[in-house]
């Protein structure tokens, strides 16, 4: 009898070994696309999140389309799980290969194939790098637009399983909204296109569901990219406010005035103070909060929105405004937020960035929690924050070398996304569920959601081998983490007749 | 459990158990759209949603509208209007009574699409009445959001055939500061290729269109909208050309291609021809142009298999999105027919997610 385990795999009773991998692999791709030697495929053990490793048997480089699905039929006829990886930036362990599968990495897919201005578009393969994309674009005015912090490396077929977002999501939208088209390789080994450019493809739309898929549904091959032209000019206000509370309230009062700035991020006393010294932007070191507020278009535009935001944030009590003078200090300003991460690196041995959103009038309820959370669990913990979209990103800093320092991070973790739950947010905002929020997703679906999820994955991947075991939790799973069926602190519809 | 909601369950439920049909009904106004199913007529199998009705939460700081699906799309509307706010994708209304649940699973976008994006660019999350008459939760309202597949844009446009859409959280934007609307003559290769060098160009565009002159030959007008900060507006217009519509014109004039109120529209059968915009003049009949050149619209008595074939040429594909009165379908349905990867794809969703096949039969896929 197959047992059932998380993201519906069945695993069959004798699997194949390294060696008859190897050997079938061997008829599918060239020899020197595979790697299997422990020296070898060590890289691959893990994505961005290095907590959850796991060294592959395998690993297959191919170089072609054809040798793509090679190796996905070869892996089907073996019942061999896969694990698809683009540059193993991702954050939530969702290409940490299987125990018993084969590692497809998608490095060598760099080519950028076309870039057609009239229509403001570009075909990619899935390997080219985000930032490339917009390099490549420049000489013709053109970029594009999701830009993840981890832009310089990560790659554009990763954002679309991941559905990636970036600090300008708010104005220009999330992955899903700037990908035309995607050419991908079903499990099967059949090719498969979704969406188009021309828009509104008849049938459902298949191309919404595998966008932030997380590697589940099929493997991606080619991305036709919307791009946007890049505006003349931008400039951005930092902002001071003596609470995190007040400076909430200035984002509010930012959109309801009906500004959608560019770009809206907050950080807090302990992400300034871990920051500043590090990137050296000139930040107020004597402030709780500090906002930065992006306005890009045309010079008068920039202008006439520039001085509406900063009567906004006055309105809203800031104790300090500063407005960029140049794009130089433009880019510092943003320095100091992109570089949080590295930042948090510098003052801490390890830390552990998490990743829910919530709706923004939450904000200084959750803050505070956390605030209480450092307590309880002994860590501390500065925040940045995608004020503009509601997407928090708290950083738990820790140190792995110290006893149940890991373990007690982790439970932090946890308990900060069961909160952005229960006040009507969800546990990732961008970096996705992988293997390091499954236990979370039983927190937020109840088990017959999570079956639908179950569902979409058998209807694109009936033998359920593509990245398994990740996203979806077994049944047995959420019981043994004790919030089956329970959301919110609550039954879901408990008056509702089931049958 | 609210009345309502348990008489909808309730109806499921019967109807899982018969094995019978349902067809998902809202106010109406889009039931042309789409493949027909002979036992449509009988008014006892309508799952009718209409009676769910009701803003459920609006924040417009956070930039979010969460109704039932029975709620009046005009009077979400105009509620958002009242904050200085709106749907972005313009959605169609063709007609007073249609509603926010049969504007999202039919999933059509007005003029503003091409720059802002369609429904389900704007679908934040929606509740589910499934066929076992379950109540399920995608999704949510906050607007970055990657916790599961995404259901509910996989619902947006699905024409019911998966379910009911109880409720959905919409994305709203405010209102642009300005408005300006600017006409030129152009022959369609000329929009076409106009549309082509605004695109690349950092200008406020968020409409564009070209229809024939009444005169017949090549000539016709180029509309095209700008909306922003007056500034921009301004200055993309001096440097665009192009006579300034009056604004009650202009909005007449949107609002006609919005509603297919545009006399072009009375034209039967209508197709829908979805192409990339840049490609060259389709040469089927007569055209209007919308979304920069994206969708265009088609006016004359042609096979399916011609218009298609056309389509297919240019990358794109085509609906029969009003059949002439009378006249039959063509037996492959209304739709541009799916490759064969992606029809399998979508029957095995439909086997998974309405296995009875209660759902809305025949009406994205012939019997399916």
């Amino acid at each position: 009898m197959n047992a059932i385990t998380d993201g519906g795999v069945a695993a069959e009773p004798a699997a194949p070994d390294q060696e008859q991998i190897v050997a079938a692999l061997r008829e599918a791709v060239p020899g020197h696309c595979i790697l299997y030697r422990e020296e070898d495929t060590r890289p691959y053990e893990c994505d961005g999140l290095s907590l959850y490793r796991m060294l592959p048997p395998v690993v297959v480089l191919p170089e072609t389309e054809a040798q793509v699905q090679a190796v996905l039929r070869t892996c089907t006829r073996l019942n061999v799980p896969v694990v698809a990886r683009g540059a193993g930036t991702g954050l939530s362990g969702g290409s940490m290969p299987h125990p018993r599968g084969v590692l497809l990495g998608l490095a060598k897919f760099n080519r950028i194939l076309s870039i057609d201005p009239a229509s403001a578009s570009a075909r990619v393969q899935p390997g080219v790098r985000n930032l490339a994309i917009s390099e490549a674009a420049a000489p013709h005015g053109l970029y594009y637009a999701p830009d993840p912090s981890s832009q310089i490396a990560c790659s554009i077929g990763g954002n679309v399983a991941e559905n990636s977002g970036g600090v300008h999501c708010l104005k220009y939208g999330l992955t899903v909204h700037n990908v035309l088209r995607v050419r991908m390789v079903a499990m099967d080994g059949e090719i498969v296109e979704l969406g188009s450019e021309a828009l509104d493809v008849p049938g459902p739309d298949l191309l919404a569901v595998f966008v932030g898929s997380e590697g589940m549904l099929g493997v991606v091959t080619e991305v036709t990219v919307r791009l946007v032209p890049r505006p003349a000019l931008a400039r951005v206000v930092m902002a001071s406010f003596d609470s995190v509370e007040a400076a909430g309230q200035a984002v509010a009062r930012t959109i309801a005035s009906g500004i959608i700035p560019a770009g809206l991020e907050m950080m807090d006393r302990r992400a300034v103070h871990m920051v500043e010294p590090f990137v050296r932007a000139g930040y107020d070191m004597d402030t709780e909060a500090i906002l930065l507020c992006e306005s890009d278009g045309t010079a008068e535009e920039v202008a006439d929105e520039i001085e509406r935001m900063e009567a906004v944030f006055r309105e809203a009590g800031a104790t300090r405004l500063q407005v960029s003078q140049s794009e130089a200090e433009r880019l510092l300003f943003w320095a100091g937020r992109k570089n949080a991460f590295p930042a948090a690196g510098r003052v801490s041995p390890d830390y552990y960035c998490m990743d829910g959103t919530i709706p923004r009038r939450q904000l200084a309820r959750v803050l505070s929690a956390i605030q209480q959370m450092e307590d309880e669990y002994g860590l501390r913990c500065a925040n940045v924050f995608h004020a503009g979209d509601g997407n928090l990103h708290p950083l738990i800093l820790f140190d792995s070398n110290k006893p149940d320092e890991v373990e007690r991070a982790e439970k932090f973790g946890a308990a900060i996304l069961e909160l952005c739950v229960q006040v009507g947010g969800t546990v990732t905002g961008e970096h996705g569920v992988g293997i390091e929020k499954i236990n979370q997703m039983c927190v937020q679906f109840s088990r017959d959601e999570l079956d639908m999820f179950l569902a979409v994955k058998r209807a694109f991947d009936p033998l359920c081998l593509l990245n398994p075991e990740k996203v979806i939790p077994t049944l047995a799973r959420c019981a043994e983490y004790g919030k089956m069926h329970v959301h919110a602190g609550e039954l879901r519809f408990p008056d509702l007749p089931r049958f | 459990m609210e009345f309502v909601l348990s008489e909808l369950c309730e109806q499921v439920m019967t109807a899982h158990a018969g094995r019978k049909p349902l067809f998902i009904c809202g106010g109406g106004s889009k039931a042309f759209y789409g493949n027909r199913h002979r036992g449509e007529g009988d008014g006892h199998n309508r799952l009718d949603l209409t009676a769910y009705r009701g803003v459920i939460d609006y924040q417009p700081s956070e930039l979010v509208v969460t109704v039932r699906a029975g709620t009046p799309l005009a009077e979400v509307e105009q509620l958002l209007a009242g904050q200085g706010q709106m749907l972005a994708f313009e959605p169609p209304h063709y007609g007073p009574q249609a509603t926010v649940g049969g504007c999202v699973a039919a999933g059509l976008s007005g003029p503003r699409r091409a720059a802002a994006g369609s429904v389900r660019d704007f679908v934040l999350g929606t509740r589910l009445l499934d066929a076992q008459g379950r109540m399920l939760g995608f999704g949510g309202e906050v607007m970055k959001n990657v916790a599961g597949y995404d259901v509910s844009r996989l619902l947006t446009g699905s024409l019911g055939i998966f379910g009911a859409i109880l409720e959905v959280s919409l994305k709203v934007a405010p209102r642009p500061l300005m408005e300006l609307t600017l006409r030129s003559e152009a022959t369609e290769s000329q929009a076409i290729e106009r549309f082509g060098q605004w695109r690349s160009r950092p200008l406020p565009v968020s409409a564009g269109a070209w229809a024939a002159a009444g005169t017949g030959g090549e000539a016709g007008e180029l509309w095209v909208r700008l909306s922003g900060a007056e500034p921009a507006v301004r200055a993309a217009a001096q440097a665009m050309g192009g006579d300034a519509v009056d604004d009650a014109q202009a909005a007449a004039f949107w609002q006609g291609l919005r509603e297919q109120a545009h006399p072009f529209f009375a034209a039967r059968p209508l197709w829908r021809v979805a192409v990339p915009p840049t490609a060259a003049p389709l040469g089927l009949g007569r055209t209007l142009l919308e979304w920069g050149g994206g969708q265009r619209w088609v006016a004359a008595d042609l096979p399916a298999q011609a218009v298609r074939e056309a389509a297919a040429r240019a990358g794109g594909h085509a609906t029969l999105f009003r059949p002439a009165d009378g006249a039959a379908a063509p037996a492959d349905g209304v739709f541009h027919p799916l490759s064969a990867p992606v029809a399998a794809i979508t029957r095995r969703l439909k086997q998974e997610f309405d296995p009875a096949g209660l759902f809305n039969p025949d009406r994205m896929v012939p019997g399916l």
